[in-house]
């Protein structure tokens, strides 16, 4: 009993990194139906931001915690920052000029992003995984069990929290702001939402701005959860992002949260309970599982229309 | 005289190899109601399309307020001061219908929305009282009423619309046409219809024109279109009575 409860607090916390990722990917499907393969990357390339932030302002394990996390919120914002441009740069040189060509032409181009992505931080930043010092190792026993304690790190707090915050402030940019609007009106109609003056390509280019930041703040998140990082992360962690949006419905935003939890519950129960060598295959097992048997996800619209 | 607010010159659209707009030539003054009717495949939603810039013309121009329209995308012709109800309606279904609204004011800014959604509340009272739900649970005429009350809220100097009357019930039909002409008549709204509902598109009109396979084949006031044989016999039955 402690030790799945154990495992639930580790799964939620490596969900909420997976959720973060995973609206990139639902959103820009959404409006744009092409799925951005370079997405996963992106997030690869916060975390290294991240990482040489961390080393910049110099933290270390024995930074006062108030004082650390205050600095971890200003390099999250550098990396959203700097991921952002990126998440601009693709879209602007790789997808936009493609728009209206054949529907497989982007997608290659996706995959062509993401070779340039690790190759280039591969050649900038070493191919050598990059380790981390823990940061702020202390944590709260929740339950002291006869064989087993139930922990939950001050990590995995900040981990949460941060998902949550970001999480809510994210769904009110969509439901009340003028941009949310714009973009569900092009999630339904792109044609119509030209037709009331709203510049839909710079709705588009918001679009990947906005999910290349929340997978930045994901790419600081798993710095500080694992501690090390390297070029290639961005691919299993962006299949398994990618993963929770079809699980969760690729176009719906709540899906695209569950999906990530679900996806980061499965992941740390098959470590716990079968193998943790294969729990990378657990995750992809699911992702076929779902394609074959409900490609419509848990939240997603049977019949996604398209104009 | 002085320039039209709307002035179409020659314009020819084409879907691939398909000439869908043969040279056609209108002019919408200000504060003028302009009616076009045509059959179906005469290339109607083609000339609303092309006016807005989603469909390029490929020869000819089009000039709003003394600006080349032809030119640029469909997002900037809009904020100029252009709105369209288009064929189909195209609301929006999974928002709301005040959402739908608020998506009407983009090209503007929401500076007037309060004002100006109370105005569309008042015009067609039954928006109010569906206000929070979605538009895609709307029935058809409802839809309409939304379709043009959205576009009513981009304040815009021309307003295009395409088969408003498209499967409404006649009295709803006459409902929104009665409102076409008190906005016209009281707020000196320009307005540019395509309908095949002849009868009352052209009743409605200072001027109307007949849309044949792209091409502009009779023009005339909205009363001698209404007397017309040629118009009688094709666009409203009335021929052979
Ligand atoms: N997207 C398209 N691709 C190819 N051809 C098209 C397209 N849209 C319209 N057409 C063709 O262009 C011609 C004019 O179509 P349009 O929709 O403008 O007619 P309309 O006058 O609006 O008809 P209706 O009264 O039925 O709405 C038709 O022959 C139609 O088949
Ligand atoms: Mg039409």
């Amino acid at each position: 009993m402690d030790y799945l409860a154990q495992q639930l607090i580790n799964g939620l916390t490596l969900g909420s990194i997976y959720g973060l990722i995973a609206i990139g990917y639902t959103m820009v499907y959404g409006i744009i139906g092409m799925i951005n393969f370079a997405h996963g990357d992106v997030f690869m390339v916060g975390s290294f931001v991240s990482l040489i932030c961390i080393l910049l302002f110099g933290i270390t394990g024995s930074t006062d915690i108030v004082i650390g996390i205050g600095i971890l919120m200003i390099v999250a914002v550098i990396a959203m920052a700097i991921s952002g441009v990126y998440g601009w740069t693709i879209e602007r040189l790789a997808y936009r000029p493609l728009r209206g060509s054949f529907r497989l032409a982007p997608l290659i181009t996706a995959i062509g992003v993401s070779i340039f992505l690790q190759n280039f931080v591969q050649e900038t930043q070493g191919a050598r995984v990059k380790p981390l010092q823990a940061l702020f190792a202390g944590g709260f026993t929740l339950h002291e069990g006869t064989e087993f304690t139930v922990r939950i790190t001050y990590m995995q707090i900040l981990i949460v929290l941060l998902t949550i915050a970001l999480m809510a402030g994210f769904s009110l940019l969509i439901s009340r702001t003028s941009l949310g609007r714009a973009q569900r009106a092009c999630e339904q109609d792109l044609k119509m939402t030209q037709l009331l003056g709203i510049d839909v390509d710079r709705t588009i280019s918001m679009t990947f701005v906005i999910g290349a930041m929340l997978a930045a703040v994901a790419g600081l998140m798993y710095l500080l959860y694992y501690g090390v990082i390297d070029f290639f992360i961005g691919f299993s962690a962006g299949v398994k992002a990618f993963t929770a949006a079809v699980l969760g419905g690729i176009g719906s935003l709540p899906g695209a949260m569950i999906g990530g939890v679900l996806i980061g519950l499965i992941e740390v129960l098959f470590a716990a309970y079968f193998s943790s060598e294969y729990k990378d295959v657990a995750a992809f097992s699911m992702l076929i599982i779902v394609l074959i048997f409900m490609p419509q996800g848990l939240l997603g619209r049977p019949e996604i229309e398209k104009v | 005289m002085t320039r039209p607010l709307l002035e179409i010159r020659g314009v020819e659209t084409f879907y691939g190899h398909n000439q869908a707009l043969h040279g056609v030539d209108l002019d919408v003054r200000e504060g003028e109601i302009v009616t076009m009717i045509g059959a179906n495949g005469a290339g109607k939603s083609t000339l609303m399309m092309t006016i807005c810039g989603v469909n390029k013309a490929t020869r000819g121009s089009i000039h709003f307020d003394g600006t080349p329209i032809h030119l640029i995308p469909p997002h900037e012709i809009i904020r100029l001061g252009i709105s369209l109800s288009p064929e189909g309606r195209r609301i929006f279904p999974r928002m709301t219908v005040f959402e739908n609204l608020q998506l009407g004011t983009a090209a503007i800014g929401p500076a007037h929305f309060d004002e100006d959604v109370q105005k569309i509340f008042a015009l067609f009272p039954i928006l109010e009282r569906r206000q929070s739900q979605r538009a895609g649970t709307l029935s058809g005429g409802e839809q309409q009423m939304l379709a043009i009350g959205r576009a009513l809220m981009g304040r815009p100097r021309l307003l295009l619309l395409d088969e408003p009357s498209l499967g409404l019930a006649p009295l709803i039909a006459r409902q929104i046409f009665d409102t076409l002409k008190e906005l016209n008549k009281n707020r000196g709204l320009t307005v540019f219809l395509v309908e095949q509902n002849a009868n009352h598109a052209l009743k409605l009109a200072a001027k109307g024109h007949v849309l044949v396979n792209g091409r502009i084949t009779l023009s005339g006031t909205g009363e001698e279109l209404l007397t017309h044989p040629d118009v009688k016999a094709a666009y409203l039955g009335g021929g052979a009575r």
